[in-house]
């Protein structure tokens, strides 16, 4: 099994409406927890919008950054997310130095990992890549010596695994 | 559905939540909203700031329990109520502010009497929001007052732009339309608050209960929020178990009672702080453990098992962790548990089979009644020509006015002797700022009180600092003939303060001296209509009470001459456990 997480991933279901956001970000904001990443995004529903939020464990005590969001009126639900137990994908957009000497290196990597070259020019190239957030990390590892010219990161987005007795027998993503 | 503007609608949904009183100051981006007042049955009372506004309403919500309403203009006029705000919240006063704001389309473009409001009050108020459509007005109203009464009652602000209201501009027009209480369930999909407790931890609860040896209940403002002063009661009774009461449940367990401790905390008396520390069960109804009460946290109450119930989930383990939370409304839960302790023991059991069934608890009420004789609250009497005690001033306006009076508080000594001295024996007869320490809070508060209750005497005691923070709101009271009475305990200091640098800060007195004289205390008082007397020796203090209770058309407003050496006492130093408590030094040899 993996080891304890060091961040808590907080996936809250919120009103779509104006000044939302602010009510969440000024409650960590106040209580001086910093927030790793945050994703927000309508769901499929549109009335709602859901917050993928990460902060660090130790800086912020969970329990009560959880009670604390359901006082906010246009809070539906919160659930935390152990990472043990869900899914998450990061999208990163980076682009990179890439001379002719170096390019099919890099769509090597790129295929490796399941990413697309969404760009070329004559010595860099633009690469996107959707992973898990501690493989993204790996990929940019592995760019850096090639020389990252720009890289965008999404912050993270997760889902709760399903559960074992309705998941298909073969896991097809970690 | 009828045809009307976003002003009408406001003033008329106010009139559907039985609004019967707004407390407000009009201004370029509210105007609008006062022109349909004139022909509404609401009673508008005009204040000289908009602070006054929000402490008067918080002063009714107070007496009455239903929501105070303020109503001020945008820029200024909302920042000026800002302060308000955040004492409503800290001590959960339901309350509905309505602001003014610039037009939708200058929003954000730095207009004249422009700010941020929503913004500005995030972090102050339970809930606020920016109307932008003319036609969401009756829901916003509606949703406010929901939202300000339900739960753990709170203020709740709604912004309110300028083209929305003004019938001249287009975007006011509206059709009529009253939210029903479904539209309104709908439209909080995230507000519920759980108000019946949870049925197996009040089983718990109430077996805790029936083996504690020291119990305790540690009553606090969440009780006078729930009207659940008799429930209580019937609780302790059964149970026989003592009751401290905090500064914000002053009055919601009687002083007179004889399972009444009175109020724990750092100025609280010695038997209160001392049963809490030395308790092995503490039953907290509707308290927070707020650090005035708790002292240094790990050594308050060590031995104590805690059982927590509060109608805010945030509240249980925030500061020290439950063995029993209950979250719920504490007139509900102890109605249950009073079932539950009833049904434990057999519910056919009377009174006295009841107390049976608990441990032998005569040995504590030995040691609870021993405290209560070895330390007493005293003070010594001034000798003739000092100044006045401020203690001797609080027992006889207590004694000279009727039991139900209403009495409120600004913040510092004169705060912390009206809640030692007073007798508080009906809840919600004590208005004052816990949470926040707002001083100036009570002229407009008691004159709030006063609105809400016009059948009772109502006494502001205020220090001089205070005073001179708020008193231009007599001028209101006079105008508006609120005859409300201000017991000024003037001891040329922030006394507090000059306590603290007395005892920790070497007597370095440091900005803290304001002059007895300047200003003039009564001619100042008179020049805003009231009547003022000045009181200085000790036989006149009494004879002067008598007076202003007996004028009944406008303000009174005595000044009263006392003694800036007197400290409060007992204390419990800052940064020190509860165990640590100072009571007063002339308690001689049995001092500590």
């Amino acid at each position: 099994m993996a080891p304890p997480a060091k961040h808590h991933v907080l996936s809250v279901l919120v009103e779509n409406k104006a000044g939302v956001l602010a009510r969440v970000s000024n409650l960590f904001a106040r209580r001086g927890y910093n927030i790793y990443s945050l994703v927000v995004a309508p769901t499929d529903d549109e009335r709602f919008s859901r917050i993928t939020v990460v902060v660090d464990v130790e800086s912020a005590p969970l329990e009560q950054i959880v009670k604390q969001l359901n006082k906010l009126i246009n809070v539906i639900k919160i659930s935390e997310l152990d990472p043990r137990d869900s899914v998450e994908r990061e999208l990163m957009l980076t682009t990179v130095k890439a001379g002719v000497g170096e390019r099919s290196q890099i769509i090597e990597l790129v295929d490796l990992f399941g990413g697309k070259v969404l760009d070329v020019g004559h010595d860099e190239m633009t690469l996107a890549i959707d992973e898990h957030p501690t493989r993204l990390d790996d990929v940019e590892d592995l760019l850096r010596p090639y020389g990252i010219i720009d890289l965008q990161r999404t912050g993270r987005v997760a889902l709760p695994r399903l559960e074992r007795g309705t998941a298909p027998r073969l896991r097809l993503a970690n | 559905m009828t045809t009307t503007n976003g002003g009408e609608a406001l003033i008329r949904s106010l009139e559907m939540e039985g609004v019967e009183v707004i407390f407000g100051l009009p201004g370029g981006a509210i105007l609008p909203v006062y022109d349909p007042i004139i022909d509404s049955p609401i009673r508008h009372i005009l204040v000289r700031h908009e602070q006054g506004a929000g402490h008067m309403a918080e002063g009714y919500a107070h007496a009455t329990g239903r929501p105070g309403v303020a109503m001020v203009t945008s820029g200024p006029g909302a920042t000026n109520i800002v302060t308000p705000l955040a004492d409503a919240y800290m001590d959960s006063i339901p309350m509905v502010c309505i602001t003014g704001q610039v037009a939708t389309p200058a929003i954000g473009t730095d207009a004249f009497q422009e700010c941020d409001t929503v913004g500005i009050t995030r972090g102050v108020t339970k809930h606020n929001e920016l109307v932008t459509r003319a036609e969401d007005i009756p829901l916003a109203i509606r949703q406010a007052f929901h939202i300000a009464t339900t739960g753990r009652p709170g203020p709740v602000l709604v912004d309110i732009p300028k083209d929305i209201v003004d019938p001249t501009n287009p975007r006011s027009a509206m059709d009529w339309h009253w939210p029903t209480d479904g539209d309104l369930a709908s439209s909080l999909p995230g507000y519920k608050p759980t108000t019946k407790g949870h049925p197996r931890k009040i089983k718990d609860a109430a077996q805790l209960i029936l083996t504690a040896r020291r119990p305790v209940i540690y009553a606090g403002g969440g009780i006078l929020k729930a009207r659940a002063a008799e429930a209580l009661r019937e609780l302790a009774e059964l149970c026989d178990i003592p009751v401290v009461t905090t500064l914000m449940a002053r009055g919601a367990f009687p002083d007179d009672h004889p399972l009444c401790l009175g109020m724990p905390g750092m100025h609280g008396n010695y038997t209160a702080v001392t049963s809490m520390q030395q308790s092995d069960l503490l039953i907290a109804l509707g308290s927070r453990f707020d650090d005035r009460v708790t002292g240094k946290l790990d050594g308050f109450a060590p031995d104590a098992k805690i059982i927590h119930v509060d109608v805010d989930p945030a509240e249980l383990g925030k500061v020290r962790r439950p063995d029993v939370p209950i979250v719920g409304d504490c007139r509900l839960v102890i109605e249950e548990l009073i079932i539950a302790i009833r049904s434990l023991v057999g519910s056919d059991k009377s009174r006295d089979e009841v107390l049976d069934a608990f441990p032998d608890r005569s040995a504590w009420r030995a040691t609870l009644s021993g405290w209560q004789e070895l330390y007493p609250l005293v003070y010594e009497q001034s000798e003739a020509g000092d100044l006045l005690k401020p203690q001797y001033v609080l027992e006889e306006l207590r004694d000279r006015a009727p039991e139900d009076c209403i009495v409120a508080s600004g913040v510092g000594q004169h705060q912390m002797w009206t809640s030692q001295y007073w007798k508080f024996n009906h809840p919600y007869t004590w208005v004052n700022s816990g949470g926040l320490g707002t001083m100036g809070f009570s002229v407009p508060a008691a004159i709030g009180a006063k609105v809400g209750r016009p059948d009772r005497m109502v006494w502001a005691v205020d220090g001089d600092g205070c005073f001179q923070m708020t008193a231009q709101e007599l001028v209101t009271a006079a105008t508006e003939r609120i005859p409300v009475k201000v017991a000024i305990l003037n001891n040329a200091y922030l006394g507090m303060v000059r306590q603290w640098q007395e005892m920790f800060y070497d007597e370095r007195y440091s900005e803290v001296y304001l002059s007895p004289d300047l200003p003039d205390y009564v001619k100042w008082a008179e020049a805003m209509g009231c009547i003022s007397m000045r009181v200085e020796s000790p036989e006149e203090v009494g004879p002067a009470i008598d007076k202003a209770n007996e004028i009944d058309d406008r303000p009174v407003v005595l000044e009263f001459r006392t003694d800036a050496a007197e400290k409060v006492y007992p204390m419990v130093p800052s940064g020190r456990t509860n165990d640590d408590i100072v009571v007063d030094p002339g308690l001689g040899e049995g001092s500590r």
